[in-house]
């Protein structure tokens, strides 16, 4: 039976979160019984305040074998760190 | 324990042994589910019931005065003893008849839980008010499972269909009146059980209807006892692997 439901990944916005994280996947017929599963598999102990469920085979990933012309431009570029600015107190969450 | 609080007493074994017994049936189930999700669902229905359970056997120990706890009302009584209606100690069976049993009780445990949110006894009120919560996802939870089986495959909607027709007969307990309900409602303590029957009725009928299933005739015999003491042999069993611990090694703590 299980191997006909297809996958889904998991994402939770915690208490004090702003955005939603990546926890993992499961497997589940349809959306609704994935945010179900993903209720009772992953928010257990108290994780989150709200669940995104999306199909695995709707993520477009990219690909292993572009990962030195994708990223590692950037790794000798850290003018583009916003560290050389005081930041006032009083803005938060940057 | 002062004969005022007898019924009293004896209602909170009714609702403690009744959600003690259903967590230990789901529980069995706990590294066997159909599926990873579905198992790790019904053990936190069943973790959610057994936290119920001891709030209200707490409860039940302080109107009795006795110098015993919780744990010893769960492990150290006998069959006879033990309050829980009929239904919840049925045999999980398979899993349509585990998912089925859930979905008779989850119906009334809603409604009887949302009655006690009101109770004139503000502790049992409180008990309500934070089970309620749980309760509603269970029911939640039961409901979609009955319509997707039902209206699911063939062989799906006739496992579904004979475990409502088998079950049928252990849903009237749930709606019995008797001496002990009688002078906690007359106070606004509980609820009349059969002041809910309607709602559950038209309730499970919806369901029913959308998950094309027959509701079983309403003039079947219903089994009785399980709220008096008076128990099926296979509690006597699931006692036994429940309390063989404290049985064998008394007073053993964590």
């Amino acid at each position: 039976m299980k191997a006909e439901w297809p996958l889904w990944e998991i994402f939770i916005r915690s208490q004090h979160g702003l955005a939603h994280k990546h926890v993992g996947s499961l497997h589940a017929p349809d959306a609704e019984m994935a945010i179900s599963n993903a209720r009772d598999v992953y928010t257990r102990r108290n994780e989150g305040v709200s669940l995104w469920v999306v199909r695995s085979s709707e993520i477009v990933a990219s690909s292993p074998d572009e990962k030195a012309a994708l990223f590692d431009p950037a790794r000798d570029k850290v003018y583009r760190h916003p560290t050389f600015f005081p930041i006032p107190e009083e803005v938060k969450n940057i | 324990m002062d004969k005022d609080l007898q019924p009293r007493f004896e209602w909170l074994l009714r609702m403690g042994d009744t959600s003690l017994i259903l967590a230990q049936r789901l529980g069995e189930w706990c590294g066997k589910g159909p599926a990873l999700e579905e198992d790790m669902a019904l053990t936190n229905t069943a973790l959610d019931l057994l936290g119920q359970a001891r709030l209200w056997l707490a409860y039940a120990c302080e109107v009795e005065g006795a110098e015993r706890d919780e744990d010893q009302l769960a492990f150290l009584r006998d069959s006879r003893e033990f309050r829980n209606v009929l239904l919840v100690e049925r045999p999980n069976s398979n899993y349509a008849h585990t998912l089925m049993r859930q979905f008779y009780f989850d119906a009334w445990h809603h409604l009887a839980l949302r009655e006690l949110e009101e109770s004139a006894d503000p502790r049992i009120g409180e008990i309500a008010s934070k089970a309620v919560k749980e309760a509603t996802y269970h029911l939640r939870r039961s409901s979609d499972l009955v319509v997707r089986l039902g209206d699911g495959t063939r062989q799906s909607h006739d496992m579904v269909q004979s475990a409502a027709d088998s079950l049928w007969t252990y849903t009237g307990e749930l709606f019995r009146n008797d001496e002990i309900d009688a002078p906690l409602a007359a106070e606004g303590i509980v609820f009349e059980p059969a002041s809910l029957h309607e709602r559950w009725s038209s309730y499970v009928n919806a369901v029913f209807a959308a998950a094309t299933l027959q509701t079983p005739p309403s003039n079947t015999y219903m089994q009785l006892g399980g709220k008096q003491g008076v128990h099926s042999e296979h509690l006597g069993y699931l006692l036994a692997e429940m309390q063989v611990l404290q049985r064998t090694h008394q007073g053993a703590k964590w």
